[in-house]
């Protein structure tokens, strides 16, 4: 009985996670066949013309560069921003730190916070401040939002830094700020991978750069204009009524899935190959 | 007379620590600023009347939040019941079974599964989805249960793993079963990890916006059955935010509508963190 018992579990797990496989393959193979049968060189590389979203001339060049702005801007903020965080809670505090404590919790609870409620949110300041849907402001917001992901990620690489190494720097006379050398270069992979996992959370997000950042035909050129983003361009031409513009949101799907895939990959590439000659 | 190196020492971590309060800030800032912005509509209306009227006419100044909530309710329901089970089942297979080679595919396609923005399921759920179930709870239910099964399935596999192996050793001497170690002790021993996990799982369903977005039909009316239109809370806020906003407690209530997804996914994260927390910490030799 027990041993039928297990050989059902067993089929049923089995089952699972051919289930699970069959799901990664399926939307992978839906997008990106769809959108390549619908890719061509125009979309990725001109503006929308006049007559676009009647399905006219014109690509999403536009959208492809607003994402690139948006998301560059806000890994190179976020980096500066929670390096030093990362840096102060494993080097400054110690492990049984009410703050350390809290400031993780704060982090892991702001990274359930969904990104509507970073864009209203973002909006409503925007509003109060005189500020119109713009660049500047989908960064900042955008930057908010990875910045948990950003830190928890590293901190994570940081959990597994050995202390030894720490006491020696210190034994040797050194501050503890200028042990950040040396601790840099030990997570330096993990900061890498919580670099790549960031920007593949940034690009995607869609929620939070609606309101701040707000849409455009043409690429901006300052920090206030508003800027297309990738997943909008997505969202918009889907929804339109017009076959030759439905296809370019597939085009547009399918160019996302690309970046956020070898984003992927690569983030796991570089944790593989870099944490092998990490000292123990 | 204290030295330089110590100073900036100092200095560095002085504003290292001012930072590292901010981040703790930003979650008491946000939550005052959605509580000023939705106070117009809190002070004009009664609380209840807010949550359980299903008359949503902005343009007179109706605002019952019952058919949104509702419409959270039956696309996160649906989304765990269909995620649940399989994630459960591949997460122990992983744990207890797989062996290495396995796993070295399967996590890696679970990060990708992971790492998909929501755009792009609500795509996959308008080409294969919906043309089976049309925009309905259902379909929604179905894309959502896709988009969390890979953040299910690692959490639940962190926590499996943090079992040590001689508990199911001990149990495997004694003449059970692989299975019935696995649900006599693994299972049991990690109980609380696991509803926390799934409470993680339903905040993460309860502010998914676009992909529900896309696929749900968004009509404003309490849905009677699965195959019914619905309209989700993060919907109805990125459908309509930013436009109309002269009318009178138009945006005051579209910030309720932030609020009230803000506080009940803050209250999920904050208990079920804390519990996973202390599961970790439990079996941490």
């Amino acid at each position: 009985m027990k041993f039928l018992e297990e050989k059902i579990v067993k089929a049923l797990m089995y089952l699972s996670t051919a289930l699970v496989a069959a799901w990664v393959v399926s939307i992978l193979w839906t997008i990106l066949s769809k959108g390549w049968g619908s890719m061509s060189w125009e979309m990725v590389s001109q503006l929308p013309g006049g007559g676009f979203y009647i399905g006219k001339e014109g690509g999403f060049l536009n959208a492809i560069v607003g994402s690139l702005y948006i998301v560059g801007a806000s890994a190179v903020l976020g980096l500066l921003v929670s390096v030093p965080v990362v840096f102060y809670l494993n080097v400054y505090l110690r492990r049984s730190s009410k703050l350390g404590y809290a400031a993780r919790l704060a982090c892991d609870v702001l990274f359930g916070i969904p990104s509507i409620v970073y864009g209203a949110f973002g909006f409503a300041l925007m509003v109060a401040l005189g500020m119109r849907a713009s660049l500047g402001g989908g960064i900042v917001v955008v930057t908010l939002l990875i910045i948990p992901i950003f830190i928890r990620s590293m901190d994570e690489a940081a959990r597994g830094f050995p202390r030894e190494i720490l006491d020696t720097a210190y034994s040797l006379g050194a501050t503890r700020l200028q042990t950040i050398g040396v601790v840099l270069r030990q997570i330096a992979p993990g900061i890498a991978t919580a670099t790549l996992l960031s920007i593949g959370r940034a690009i995607g997000d869609a929620a939070g750069v609606m309101f701040t950042a707000g849409y455009t035909d043409s690429i901006p050129t300052s920090l206030s204009q508003p800027a297309a983003t990738l997943p909008l361009a997505v969202f918009f031409q889907l929804s339109s009524p017009i076959a030759e513009v439905q296809n370019r949101a597939y085009a547009a799907a399918a160019v996302l899935t690309l970046i956020v895939l070898v984003l992927s990959v690569g983030g796991r590439l570089i944790m593989n190959r870099f944490s092998k000659n990490k000292l123990q | 007379m204290v030295d330089g190196r110590i100073l900036k020492d100092r200095a560095a971590g002085g504003v290292m620590r001012i930072l590292t309060i901010t981040a703790v800030l930003v979650v008491v800032v946000m939550a005052a600023g959605l509580v000023i912005k939705s106070m117009p509509l809190l002070e004009s209306r009664p609380l209840g009347g807010l949550l359980f009227s299903s008359e949503w006419k902005p343009l007179r100044g109706e605002f019952g939040f019952l058919p949104f909530l509702a419409g959270t309710l039956w696309v996160t329901a649906i989304a765990i019941i269909l995620a649940l089970p399989v994630s459960l089942l591949t997460a122990i297979y992983l744990t207890e079974y797989a062996k290495p080679r396995v796993r070295k595919y399967v996590f890696p396609m679970l990060d990708i599964l992971a790492g998909l923005p929501s755009v792009i399921y609500g795509v996959w759920g308008v080409l294969l989805i919906v043309p089976f179930t049309g925009y309905t709870l259902l379909a929604g239910g179905i894309v959502l249960g896709v988009m969390i099964l890979p953040l299910l399935v690692s959490l639940l596999v962190e926590i499996f793993s943090t079992v040590p192996d001689a508990l199911s050793e001990a149990s495997t001497s004694l003449g059970a079963t692989r299975w019935q170690g696995i649900k006599r002790v693994v299972l049991r021993k990690t109980f609380p990890g696991i509803v926390a996990s799934v409470v993680l799982a339903v905040s993460r369903a309860l502010g998914e916006t676009i992909a529900v977005l896309m696929v749900c039909g968004n009509l404003p009316r309490v849905p009677q059955s699965l195959t019914d239109a619905g309209y989700p809370l993060p919907a109805l806020i990125a459908n309509n935010y930013g436009e109309m906003l002269s009318l009178p407690l138009y945006e005051a209530a579209l910030m309720f509508a932030a609020l009230i997804l803000f506080t009940v996914i803050l209250l999920f994260n904050v208990t079920s963190r804390v519990i996973l927390y202390r599961v970790e910490k439990k079996f941490a030799l």
